[in-house]
């Protein structure tokens, strides 16, 4: 009697091409990261080694994890420090601002993010928009170069993942009970009080889902470090494409990204472990 | 004291959606300039949108990157919402680890799946270009369909269809006249999503994309590290035009679902 | 006369399960045509599954459910004359009223034209004229409510279901809505098989009462035989919420039967079943139906304190505690009350309030 569900048929295409075309290659690139690259030139020999987990150990390439870990850090801050008031107050505006408010992060969310990159050199190089104001204002008598700093990199950086945390940040103050602040007031808290006790405690899910959002793509945006930040500063990211590239040091890209995925895999169980959310909060 | 408290927030948040605006302001402004050099106002042109036009590589470049939007996103489309009804609808034991598996692509940092498509199409011995390009690019539109699709499901009360087989509709057009028209303003908004981070993206792509073929954001890198055209900055501005286009129909949507769900 | 009525609708000894748990356990129904059954119980006793499996959205693990003499084993829910209206009404968020009403008429074929007409008929029937264009999310819980029905009675359904419809209604809007649906069931002549856990609801329309508990059928009747003549203590406790109340068989003459407890005697109707002296019953009597004294008036009474007293609906309530813990609600018209909590207090009841119950194969 018990009818068998043919709604069942409806994963099979998601299901093929997760293991094809997800699973499959992730486990290929585990399997090359244990490679032996073949010296003579492209390609690799499948011989069973550690010897491209032991590569990285060497002082140059543990310097590239620091620095991206460095550059990733600042930058999720940065972003959490800009983007939790901007969400916050966003949050608290009327239902007709809020939806403009709306509206106007998502265009430059939504625009390409090299134009936005492009629009920043223009402002940040040495005959740019920024020097000129600055000269003309008199603050300054010969133009600074700020193209090509690690300043300008963190710029560009903050300013391509700021939407992630504004957005999070705004859907969980806006699901926010008011009402638990008034009580803590009426409790006898400052403002102050009230806010780190209850307002910003249970916003954290948001800020923590923006956090994971800043965090895991910059370990990988190489390409605004090479545009904004010229040769100088090397990321993980930018290391594995030159090993793939210029390098065709396929096992060691391999055991680079590797160690990458694990990490970033681990700061996504950490939020999962900390706010028990299955999905990522706000973004879907 | 309120009222002062009111007017930081508002300066707060003028502030920093200025400084947002501001680059792409610049790369609007420049484009109209009559200087091959983004430094100085010398006068206004048109001349950079003639000579964009009659720039073929580049104009391939964006036709190749509208397909490519357009075809993952189909594909990611019928994917992604038939996952999200399947796994709505059916239990079995794999499937909280299907999902788990199935999102790994917005997850994990782009060029860790750049790479790995790299290395995984080398082996298949498929031919890399448009072929290799939608396929990674479908990978990682799936997610934001399924995901959101799979959002819109939850909302949906089951008894709903029931109430359509109970006015005698068959398990088909229940699905058809009820299920189906509900979760299509979540499918489109998905496929937006999807289409605008398949449009944007640099770094998967310029993995997979193969000698011949070119993206429109590849064109920009390149150019980017090499020296601009202020071409560039015209194609830029249009693609913002069009993106504010995409954003007004995508807000359009979401006034629609809202008007269905409450 | 009506007895003549054709038997629309059958269920012969019904069973289903949902993994574990046996959530119907062999129930029997026969409805006629055009009455107004009303299925009563307890959330989570099993009638909101009876009304699924007979519009066919479960399937029963055994039994079988006849429609017009038809068995519909395996017959789909689309195949079925029957229509339900869903306990949120499952209305069609993204279809306005008008295409909600039509949606199963439009499954059927039927020409524009007749559409249109029926439409219009049948909305005027539920007096909601000139809302073909509104949303169902426009309109309030009482619009929403007659949209539900119009829909289903525009397929002219052979029997209409209706899963506790007024639930999510205000109290004086179900009152009203009470009466509109029994003259709607009047006006049409349709068979009503109705769910609700709302014993004056039940009393109040139904031609036919089923009270349900945990998966069986308990009681069968006119609302005045279920609220006079209780079959078992959870009939009597669930419908008017009736005291219940433990003794040995002590003294039994012609129709008239005398229980004895610890705290007193309890007289009661006999009701023709054999009595053995010593054995114990249980009687149910209703609150209104006693009275108390200080000192005892008749032969028969039980003592016990008064506990509390509150009062509620133009009724004072007083709740009086025997011996054993057991506790005795009385309810009294009015808000003159002359006793104190504490006070120890003497309860009687005339013998024909006094109802046997739990019976069952002692006859």
């Amino acid at each position: 009697m018990k009818k068998q569900n043919l709604w069942g048929f409806c994963v099979l295409p998601l299901y093929l091409f997760t293991l094809l075309f997800v699973l499959g290659p992730m486990v290929y690139m585990v399997a090359v990261s244990f490679a032996a690259n073949n010296s003579s030139g492209y390609g690799f020999e499948w011989l069973f080694t550690m010897d491209n987990y032991k590569k990285m150990t060497e002082p140059v390439y543990l310097k590239c994890f620091a620095q991206s870990f460095r550059l990733a850090f600042s930058t999720t801050a940065l972003a959490a420090l800009i983007g939790y008031p901007f969400g916050y107050f966003m949050a608290k505006l009327s239902e007709k601002r809020k939806k403009l408010m709306m509206f106007l992060i998502m265009v430059p969310f939504w625009t390409s993010s090299l134009i936005r990159l492009y629009g920043w050199i223009i402002i940040l190089q040495v005959k740019g928009v920024l020097n000129g104001f600055l000269k003309a204002v008199g603050l300054i008598d010969k133009p600074l170069k700020m193209l090509y700093t690690y300043p300008a990199v963190l710029v560009g950086m903050v300013y391509a993942l700021l939407p992630f945390m504004i957005l999070s940040v705004y859907s969980s103050v806006e699901k926010m009970d008011w009402s638990l602040t008034e009580a803590a007031r009426d409790l006898g808290a400052t403002p102050v009080q009230a806010f780190f006790t209850i307002t910003f405690k249970m916003t954290l899910p948001g800020l923590l889902t923006g956090v994971i959002l800043t965090f895991v793509p910059s370990m990988g945006l190489f390409f605004i470090a090479d545009i904004l930040g010229g040769n100088k500063i090397v990321l993980v990211g930018s290391l594995i494409q030159d090993q793939l590239t210029r390098g065709s040091n396929w096992p060691f890209a391999a055991a680079l990204a590797v160690i990458l995925t694990i990490m970033t895999s681990l700061m996504i169980f950490l939020y999962r472990k900390i706010t028990h959310a299955k999905n990522l909060e706000g973004m879907f | 004291m309120k009222k002062k408290k009111i007017r930081f927030s508002s300066i707060y948040l003028v502030t920093v959606l200025l400084i947002t605006y501001l680059p792409i302001v610049m790369v609007v402004l420049f484009s109209f300039n009559d200087s091959k050099l983004p430094v100085a106002w010398k006068g206004f042109t048109l001349k950079w949108y003639e000579t964009l036009f009659r720039d073929a590589a580049l104009m391939e470049a964006l036709k190749n990157s509208i397909v490519l939007g357009f075809l993952s996103c189909m594909f990611a489309a019928v994917i992604g919402t038939l996952g999200a009804i399947g796994m709505a609808r059916v239990n079995y034991r794999s499937k909280g680890m299907m999902e788990y598996l199935s999102t790994i692509p917005i997850m994990v940092p782009e060029i860790i799946l750049g790479m790995v498509f790299l290395a995984f199409f080398s082996l298949l011995g498929l031919p890399f270009g448009m072929l290799t390009l939608v396929l990674a690019h479908t990978a990682f539109c799936i997610p934001y369909v399924f995901m959101m699709v799979k959002a819109r499901l939850v909302g949906i009360d089951r008894s709903l269809e029931e109430a359509a087989r109970d006015l005698g509709a068959t398990p088909a057009m229940a699905f058809r006249d009820i299920t189906l028209p509900l979760i299509m303003p979540a499918v489109a908004s998905g496929c937006l999503l999807a289409f605008a981070m398949s449009f944007d993206d640099v770094v998967i792509s310029i993995f997979v994309n193969g000698p011949r073929t070119s993206t429109l954001p590849i064109k920009v890198y390149t150019q980017l590290k090499t020296g601009v055209t202020p071409e560039i900055n015209a194609l830029c501005t249009m693609i913002l035009g069009a993106v504010v286009l995409i954003m007004l129909i995508y807000a359009f949507f979401q006034t629609w679902k809202k008007h269905q769900i409450s | 006369m009506e007895e003549k009525r054709p038997v629309v609708l059958e269920l012969k000894n019904i069973t289903k399960s949902f993994g574990e748990t046996e959530v119907l356990k062999g129930v029997s129904l026969t409805v006629r045509e055009g009455e107004f059954v009303t299925l009563l119980g307890a959330s989570g006793c099993g009638k909101t599954t009876t009304l699924r499996i007979i519009a066919g959205l479960e399937y029963p693990d055994s039994g079988e459910v006849l429609l017009e003499g038809k068995n519909m084993e395996n017959m789909a829910p689309e195949k079925r004359s029957v229509n339900t209206i869903f306990q949120n009404y499952a209305l069609f968020p993204h279809m306005n009223v008008y295409q909600n009403i039509a949606y199963g008429l439009k499954l059927k074929k039927v020409p524009k034209a007749e559409i249109r007409n029926r439409v219009e008929k049948v909305l005027s029937l539920v007096q909601l004229d000139g809302f073909e264009k509104r949303k169902p999310a426009e309109m309030s819980g009482g619009q929403r409510q007659r949209v539900a029905i119009a829909r289903a009675l525009i397929n002219n359904p052979k029997v209409l279901l209706l899963d506790e419809p007024l639930g999510a209604l205000d109290l004086q809007l179900r009152r009203q809505m009470q009466h509109e649906l029994k003259r709607l069931q009047k006006k049409l002549g349709i068979t009503f098989i109705y769910i609700t856990h709302d014993q004056e609801e039940a009393i109040n329309m139904s031609d036919l009462i089923v009270v349900m508990n945990q998966g069986k059928f308990e009681q069968m009747g006119t609302p005045s035989e279920i609220y006079d003549h209780p079959m078992t203590s959870y009939v009597a406790a669930f419908v008017g919420s009736a005291n219940i109340l433990k003794g040995f068989a002590q003294k039994s003459g012609e129709e008239i039967l005398i229980l004895k407890n610890q705290d007193g005697t309890l007289p009661c109707m006999r009701n023709g079943y054999p009595i053995r002296e010593g054995q114990e019953m249980t009687i149910a009597v209703r609150s209104e139906n006693i009275n108390v004294w200080r000192e005892p008036k008749t032969d028969h009474w039980i003592r016990g304190v008064i506990r509390e007293k509150s009062f509620a609906g133009g009724m004072l309530r007083i709740l009086v505690q025997l011996s054993d813990g057991t506790e005795v609600v009385i309810s009294r018209q009015g808000i003159n009350f002359h006793y104190e909590i504490g006070e120890h207090v003497c309860l009687e009841w005339n013998p024909e309030h006094g109802v046997l119950v739990d019976m069952e194969g002692q006859r």
